[in-house]
């Protein structure tokens, strides 16, 4: 059960190569996967212990600071017949919690801060290993005061909050830079976006919560949503051609008030809303869900055409449950089909996560108190101790009770480890959404195509109509000529449009599929980290738990009743 | 279980029924139970076999059937014969489960009955006890006669004796205007009902922290059976290489849940169980405890009842009157019954003063082996978990190589 020292300087080596996200705020979110890829296949290369190898960012801060034990208990008789003993993850895995710790060691490293890291679980795929990065911070919210014509005495407060970013893109002026920006111009970033970028995967701006503000404690919620909004800059900054766009560009470095035109489009937004309701009210599971108050969508469309876009999807409504868009492309229904089923195991695996996550925090939480039962009781028969056999009873429940301690605040680091991880499964569902909202943006300018279709259709049957009905009149009629002159004026005005709007049409399809394809390609990538992560971290946890309750049996080992 | 100071009496079913015959054994095992009987009244039966070379009994071995009243029996009259002796204590008569009568409740009520006989059997003056040899030998029918005698309305002439003197001493107390009830002052005797009273506190707090621990083991179990579901799930809509990915990973958190629930089970038995005995065996002491107090004022008061008797007859002699010769006959009485009384509180003492080491040791040991136990399995637990997640490690390892 005694782990022997062979591995103990690759151990060492391995230690400062592992990666150490939780308290590492200078962790770029791209480099870390290369570091963590390169751990990864020393690990695995270790069949050659004298490996020596330099991490290309190793940080003497973030060193462990207690020495791992010798013995890594992970050398097991069982498989590893072929090659080398495989390395000890305990060691790998720094704990402020390890042996020589007292029982009321601090806890402050225990959690870990996830605000800062939360979003690093995106880190992930090929693209990142060139040395371009953004990484943007949120922090310091602050309330402020509308200066401006307020009735209500002390007036509307709301809060701002600091965005710093750091990069080294050159689309930027700049290196590090600060802003400072309030919840409605995020809205208003995400609104622009969404114009500019139609097609895209633009990853869900956080929600306005408007219940929620008013219901939880004002800090809370403020943590809440600076939280929500690091995550959702950082995914922007993460994504290769929004990062780049110039709309994010302004939000993060002017100065001042944000140079963004304003949602105050109310009319359209009711209107998009209204496009949507056919759909609701025929029940079409496959539309998107976003919520009715979505920004424009679509850059220019004008009143007259949106009512029109309207009919035409009421028309194609019409009959039954139908599909509001003619869309007859195979290969784009069946991927939507399969983003919808993938959706849903999506949803399915984060509900269990946060069950394993639970149940792990529980089994932490009592074998904490199993452990604090039996130091009162050690306590007790101590000094109540009449007889000798009182004490050694004494003795080795705290044996007991010590290691108790110990495996809680394993699982409790495990746990904290395991949350990080297993979140990648939930950041997915909101960048499902996105590709909900890349989807419908190619319905919806296929609708605007064949509204316009239809629309010349009819103008054309108009002016045929005239026609008709002009040349039976003898010498010409000036007022029907007059009408069919500007019909045609209108077909062929129409007729650019339609040009346009099938152009448009054809480009979204192309960011639609390039889009898919690359979230495809990143979702595989995370998905397989997140594996890793979470099972080198049960792995190392295990080791270390079973280092500890070893030390226990080893203690009781006068107590070995067992005839074998 | 192995205690030390047997010498000098019968050694216990460790010892080998193989051992020189000239070596006195006792060796008893609780085994195979049935369930008979059905619905409201159902129950279930032990084989109870006893292996032994003592003249006493009647023969090398014997086997009867015996049910969890039978045991009750049996330890209602040790502890009514044995007072001050720490009788062993029974597992709880637990009116709802036995409904159910799950096959987990089934086998720890065997095993605690089997260690309930074995302890008596251990036990050097216990072991002599003539209802112990009854029940170990009885036909079903004599212990069914036996057993409902006890439980029936009949009491017994002793137990009446006992229920007129308690009234009788209550109401000599509301004459004579005493309203505190007599009890021992002594320091020593006072540190250990107290040590008595707050370690039962103490105890049935680990027992409960144990026994919401086995929950813990089997949630954790479930939810990694759901999670392995789940993300197997997952991995079918994935493509390659991810989806075998999760296809393996799913596996390993199914097979990982199944080794939860076996060590929860672990728990429950090696680790709650002994707990649980332990606080039951507080329990039993403070039995004893009351016991002892009730010899006590019964000492105490037949003693002052004896002293006013002589006081009084003393003074008839002095007046020679006629009712000398009654008096003296009471008094006489009344001594007796108090030397009986004395010698009754004083046996009890002597015996709680052995029992209570005997206790400490029992309970060193047993509290060892259950620690012992427990950390095993707690050690082989999280060391397959480790093995198991490990494992998986290389092949995601080339999954992320494809991918690349």
């Amino acid at each position: 059960m005694m782990g022997s020292e062979n591995d103990q300087e690759s151990k060492e080596k391995m230690k400062s190569l592992f990666l150490r996200e939780e308290s590492d705020p200078f962790t770029r979110s791209d480099q870390s996967n290369s570091n963590y890829r390169s751990a990864m296949s020393t690990l695995s290369d270790s069949r050659h212990p004298s490996i020596v190898v330099t991490p290309a960012n190793s940080d003497p801060l973030f060193a462990p600071q207690s020495r791992s034990k010798p013995n890594g208990g992970s050398n097991r008789d069982s498989s590893s017949s072929s090659y080398l003993e495989p390395p000890s993850y305990a060691d790998v895995i720094f704990s402020p919690f390890d042996d020589n710790s007292e029982i009321n060691g601090s806890d402050d490293g225990g959690g870990s801060s996830r605000h800062s890291q939360s979003s690093d679980s995106l880190s992930r795929s090929p693209s990142s290993l060139t040395s371009d990065y953004i990484k943007i911070t949120v922090s310091s919210p602050q309330k402020e005061q509308e200066s401006t014509n307020s009735m209500i005495p002390g007036g509307n407060t709301y809060v701002t909050y600091q965005i710093t970013t750091r990069t080294n893109l050159s689309e930027y002026n700049g290196s590090e830079f600060s802003v400072r920006r309030r919840f409605r111009d995020v809205v208003t970033l995400a609104d622009r976006l969404a114009e500019s970028y139609r097609g895209f995967c633009i990853p869900p701006r956080p929600d306005k919560s408007v219940v929620e503000s008013q219901v939880m404690q004002k800090q809370e919620f403020v943590e809440q949503r600076r939280v929500a909004l690091e995550k959702y800059l950082r995914r922007l900054g993460s994504h290769p051609v929004i990062r780049k766009s110039d709309e994010l560009k302004v939000f993060l470095q002017a100065q001042g008030k944000l140079p963004l035109a304003t949602s105050t489009d109310v009319a359209s937004r009711m209107l998009d809303g209204a496009v949507k309701l056919p759909r609701q009210l025929f029940g079409d599971a496959s539309s998107s869900s976003v919520e009715v108050v979505q920004p424009a969508r679509g850059g220019g469309r004008d009143f007259l055409r949106l009512f029109k876009e309207l009919r035409q999807s009421v028309s194609n409504d019409w009959g039954g449950v139908k599909p509001a868009v003619v869309e007859e492309d195979k290969e784009f229904l069946e991927k939507k089909e399969k983003m919808y089923d993938l959706e849903q195991q999506i949803i399915n695996a984060s509900q269990q996560a946060e069950s394993l996550v639970k149940a792990q925090q529980d089994m932490g939480e009592t074998m904490g108190e199993l452990g604090l039962a039996f130091i009162k009781l050690t306590k007790f028969e101590n000094e109540e101790a009449v007889f000798n056999s009182q004490r050694v009873r004494a003795n080795d429940m705290k044996n007991l009770a010590t290691s108790a301690v110990k495996a809680s605040r394993f699982y409790r680091e495990l746990n904290s480890q395991t949350v990080k991880h297993l979140d990648t499964l939930h950041d997915y569902l909101g960048l499902m959404m996105a590709v909900q909202g890349a989807f419908a943006d190619r319905s919806s300018a296929l609708l605007t195509v064949q509204t316009l279709l239809s629309e010349i259709s009819s103008l054309e049957g108009r002016a045929e109509k005239l026609e008709a009905a002009s040349a039976k009149v003898f010498g010409g009629d000036k007022s029907r000529i007059k009408k069919i002159e500007e019909l045609k004026e209108t077909i062929k005005v129409t007729k650019d449009s339609k040009n346009v709007a099938i152009r448009e049409y054809e480009q979204i399809k192309e960011n639609n599929w390039c889009e898919v394809e690359r979230l495809d390609r990143e979702r595989r990538a995370d998905f397989l980290n997140m594996m890793k992560g979470f099972v080198v971290s049960q792995v190392g946890y295990a080791e270390k738990i079973a280092n500890v309750w070893t030390k226990v049996a080893e203690e009781t080992s006068q107590y070995n009743r067992e005839s074998s | 279980m192995e205690s030390t100071e047997q010498t000098r009496s019968i050694s216990g079913s460790m010892q080998s029924p193989r051992s020189p015959s000239s070596l006195p054994y006792l060796s008893v095992s609780v085994t195979d139970p049935v369930k008979l009987g059905n619905g409201v009244q159902a129950y279930i039966s032990y084989r109870v076999i006893t292996k032994t070379n003592l003249p006493e009994y009647q023969g090398p071995e014997k086997i009867v059937i015996r049910r969890y009243s039978d045991f009750v029996w049996l330890r209602d009259r040790l502890f009514e014969k044995y007072k001050g002796i720490f009788i062993p204590p029974l597992p709880e008569k637990s009116a709802v489960e036995k409904f159910r009568f799950s096959a987990e409740f089934i086998e720890m009520r065997r095993a605690a009955l089997d260690i309930f006989v074995n302890r008596i059997a251990l036990h050097p003056e216990v072991q002599q006890s003539e209802d112990l040899r009854t029940f170990l030998q009885a036909d079903e029918e004599t212990m069914d006669r036996f057993r409902f005698q006890e439980t029936g309305i009949f009491k017994k002439p002793a137990d009446l004796m006992q229920m007129f003197r308690d009234v009788q001493s209550k109401v000599s107390d509301a004459v004579l205007g005493k309203e505190k009830p007599v009890e021992e002052t002594t320091a020593a005797y006072e540190k250990l009902k107290h040590y008595i009273y707050e370690l039962e506190n103490h105890l049935a707090e680990a027992q409960k922290h144990a026994y919401r621990l086995v929950k813990r083991h089997r949630e954790l179990g479930q939810s990694l059976l759901d999670f392995g579901k789940a993300v197997k799930l997952l991995g079918a809509c994935e493509g390659e290489p991810t989806g075998k990915a999760f296809s393996d990973l799913g596996t390993k958190s199914e097979l990982l849940s199944i080794k939860l629930q076996k060590e929860a089970q672990q728990v429950l038995m090696n680790f709650e169980e002994p707990l649980k005995d332990y606080v039951r065996y507080v329990q039993s002491i403070k039995a004893t405890i009351a016991e002892r107090g009730t010899a006590f004022k019964q000492h105490c008061e037949l003693a002052e009842t004896t002293k006013l008797k002589e006081i009084n007859l003393d003074k008839l002699m002095l007046t020679r009157s006629d009712k000398v010769g009654e008096a003296e006959i009471e008094y006489r009485e009344i001594k007796a019954e108090s030397e009986v009384a004395t010698r009754r509180f004083e046996r009890i003492v002597t015996r709680m003063e052995e029992e209570i080491v005997r206790f400490q040791e029992q309970k060193t040991e047993e509290m060892g082996v259950a620690f012992h136990q427990f950390a095993k399995g707690q050690a082989r637990l999280a060391n397959s978990i480790a093995d198991a997640w490990r494992s998986l490690l290389p092949k995601l390892e080339a999954s992320s190589a494809v991918q690349i």
